[in-house]
């Protein structure tokens, strides 16, 4: 690439200009005055503050805590929010999310990007939908009560399965179009039925596309309280619930200490995984954003 | 993830069949439609039929005081009109999903071409600014009320800097506390944006830049007039789950002000989040069929004009 071409002048192959050098020389010192700006007074604040005692913490600022009590905080709010029994509520209600959305999603997706019928572009366009629309969430807790659901982690689950459909039937419907259609023929000629070629065949093939979708929708259901407010209405721990409680009760009292170590105890699952599979994570999320 | 062509608007292009389509018959054999069931019927029972009952029950007096629901007709909607909530909540949440897709998308993509080359300084920095996309929004919500009280961290910064005394009430005002609740929301989800820019930026082949600057263009002309317009799918698919996200949001707002000062940051959501839990849920179901119908008249219209300019390229 470097062999210059017909009558370019010779200068424009070879180095940048030197303002350029400045530029480039400059700018990791402006890559860390923004972290530390923009992301580490934020959090800094968060762990400072929880780790003070309810008198320092009652107007938060930067400063170090005359003496750390990050640990007794910690087990307070432990105690107060209830985590073992949000973290297991949450858990409940997630998982099976997850699994029956990323399970039925790619089920519907694969007929879809397969039988290109007139019936077939109606459903798909109906069932992509929910990406745009937003769903009907007071209705949404009268028709559970009429089911019997009302408050109930199958409720719930149901709730997000529907929502989040959308987005799994998106994406997935176009990745299964770019999959050959020779590798599901191969094994069809073995005898294998629709269930078979679909569970061993097309899943496999799906997997950097459902790890995508997984993030995503793990991130939005763990962190939702809109909806849990609706549905589950106090019925049921979850995390951001329990969150939303001790921050009230805190912020009556001027708890500061109380909801940032709540904030802390969260969000450390979540960044437990990101420090371990981020390169995972950053390739996963962006894989279907782009192209 | 899909390769090809698809983006967010835009499905991938049908594979032309290699050989003539099946018959029918030999489809179901092969791929029967009972494999769209489970989700259609989750669709239809969780998603569609609530949403039908919107277009009923934004039209009745149904609410916590009184065990039957009769039609009112358009009582509910004529008394939201009359009392100016209903324009006022518009209003706010058009700024606010506008505000937010503009911000989250400058914050964002200026972090992708700051951090673009591979140095361990850049990939660390990008790891930092992916921490608030994880956190719950609740928690974001909490973290910047404290941060920005009058006696809180932001001005004892100022303070120190200036060498005076800064007692600004940053969540005080009824105009700018929604700017800066959208900014917030938006420095929630740079992390994202900056993401799907970072990606866009790397499916520029590189000898499309280097022969602009064979032909003689600056750093900065081969920037914007050859990359900048091959990011279009990165901008769509950005700007649009942005203004998506902020119109159906409600956590970052509620944690921030809860809604606050004199309503002047009330988002639809939190309106309606208030009124069900004051027991008025017809009202609250009118605001609910207004978010949905005005999602559903801007959105169809942006996605167009953001995947046409996708078309001319």
């Amino acid at each position: 690439m470097t062999a210059p071409v017909h009558g370019a002048p010779r200068r424009r192959v070879a180095r940048p200009p030197v303002a350029r050098g400045w530029a480039a020389r400059l700018r990791p010192a402006v890559v860390v005055a923004l972290v530390v700006l923009v992301m580490g007074v934020p959090l800094w604040l968060v762990v400072v503050t929880a780790g003070k005692s309810q008198g320092e913490a009652l107007s938060p600022d930067l400063s170090l805590p005359s003496r750390w009590q990050l640990w007794d905080n910690l087990a307070q709010v432990w105690e107060q929010g209830e985590v073992p029994k949000a973290f297991l509520g949450s858990v409940l209600v997630v998982a099976p999310s997850v699994a029956l959305v990323l399970a039925f999603g790619s089920m519907a997706s694969w007929i879809l990007a397969r039988r290109a019928t007139r019936l077939n572009a109606v459903l798909y366009a109906l069932a992509i939908s929910g990406i745009v629309l937003p769903p009907a969430v007071v209705t949404i807790v009268l028709l559970l009560r009429q089911l019997g659901l009302a408050g109930s982690p199958v409720g719930m689950i149901g709730v997000y399965v529907g929502i989040y459909l959308s987005t799994v039937i998106f994406f997935v419907t176009g990745f299964v179009r770019t999959v050959p259609l020779s590798l599901e023929e191969a094994a069809r000629m073995d005898g294998a039925g629709p269930v078979r070629v679909f569970f061993s065949v097309i899943l496999p093939l799906l997997r950097p596309v459902l790890a995508t979708a997984t993030i995503l929708i793990c991130l939005y259901v763990w962190n939702d309280v809109f909806y849990a407010f609706f549905v589950i209405g106090g019925r049921l721990d979850t995390l951001p619930l329990n969150l939303f409680q001790v921050a009230n009760a805190g912020l009556y009292l001027n708890n500061w200490h109380l909801i940032f170590a709540y904030i802390i105890l969260m969000s450390l699952p979540l960044l437990v995984v990101l420090a371990v599979a981020q390169r995972k994570i950053i390739s996963g999320i962006t894989g279907g954003a782009v192209k | 993830m899909p390769t090809g062509r698809q983006t967010l608007t835009r499905p991938a292009r049908r594979v032309p069949a290699a050989r003539p389509a099946p018959r029918g018959i030999a489809r179901d054999r092969t791929h029967p439609m009972w494999f769209l069931v489970p989700a259609f019927v989750i669709l239809f029972v969780f998603f569609f039929l609530p949403t039908l009952f919107n277009f009923i029950y934004a039209f009745t007096d149904w609410s916590s005081f009184k065990s039957d629901i009769r039609p009112v007709g358009f009582d509910n909607v004529t008394a939201l009109l009359s009392d100016g909530t209903l324009f006022s909540a518009l209003r706010i949440t058009v700024v606010y999903a506008a505000l937010v897709a503009l911000l989250q998308n400058l914050f964002g993509f200026g972090l992708a071409v700051l951090l673009e080359k591979d140095t361990w300084l850049n990939r660390a920095a990008r790891l930092v600014f992916v921490i608030p996309v994880l956190m719950s929004a609740l928690a974001v919500g909490y973290l910047f009320q404290a941060l920005l009280k009058p006696d809180g961290s932001l001005n004892d910064l100022l303070s120190a800097l200036t060498g005076q005394q800064v007692e600004i009430a940053w969540l005080g005002s009824t105009t700018w506390t929604l700017v800066l609740a959208a900014a917030i929301h938006a420095w929630k989800w740079m992390g994202l944006s900056m993401l799907i820019y970072l990606a866009g930026l790397k499916t520029v082949p590189e000898d499309v830049t280097e022969a602009a600057r064979i032909d003689g263009a600056t750093g900065w002309q081969a920037f914007w007039a050859v990359r900048f317009p091959l990011l279009a799918p990165a901008i769509t698919f950005n700007v649009a789950t942005a203004l998506l996200g902020s119109m159906n949001g409600f956590d970052i707002v509620q944690a921030l002000t809860g809604g606050g000062p004199a309503r002047s940051t009330e988002i639809l959501n939190i309106f309606i989040y208030r009124t069900f839990g004051q027991g008025l849920f017809a009202q609250a179901t009118t605001m609910s069929l207004v978010l949905f119908l005005m999602v559903a008249l801007l959105a169809f219209p942006v996605i167009r004009v953001l995947r046409k300019r996708e078309d001319i390229l």
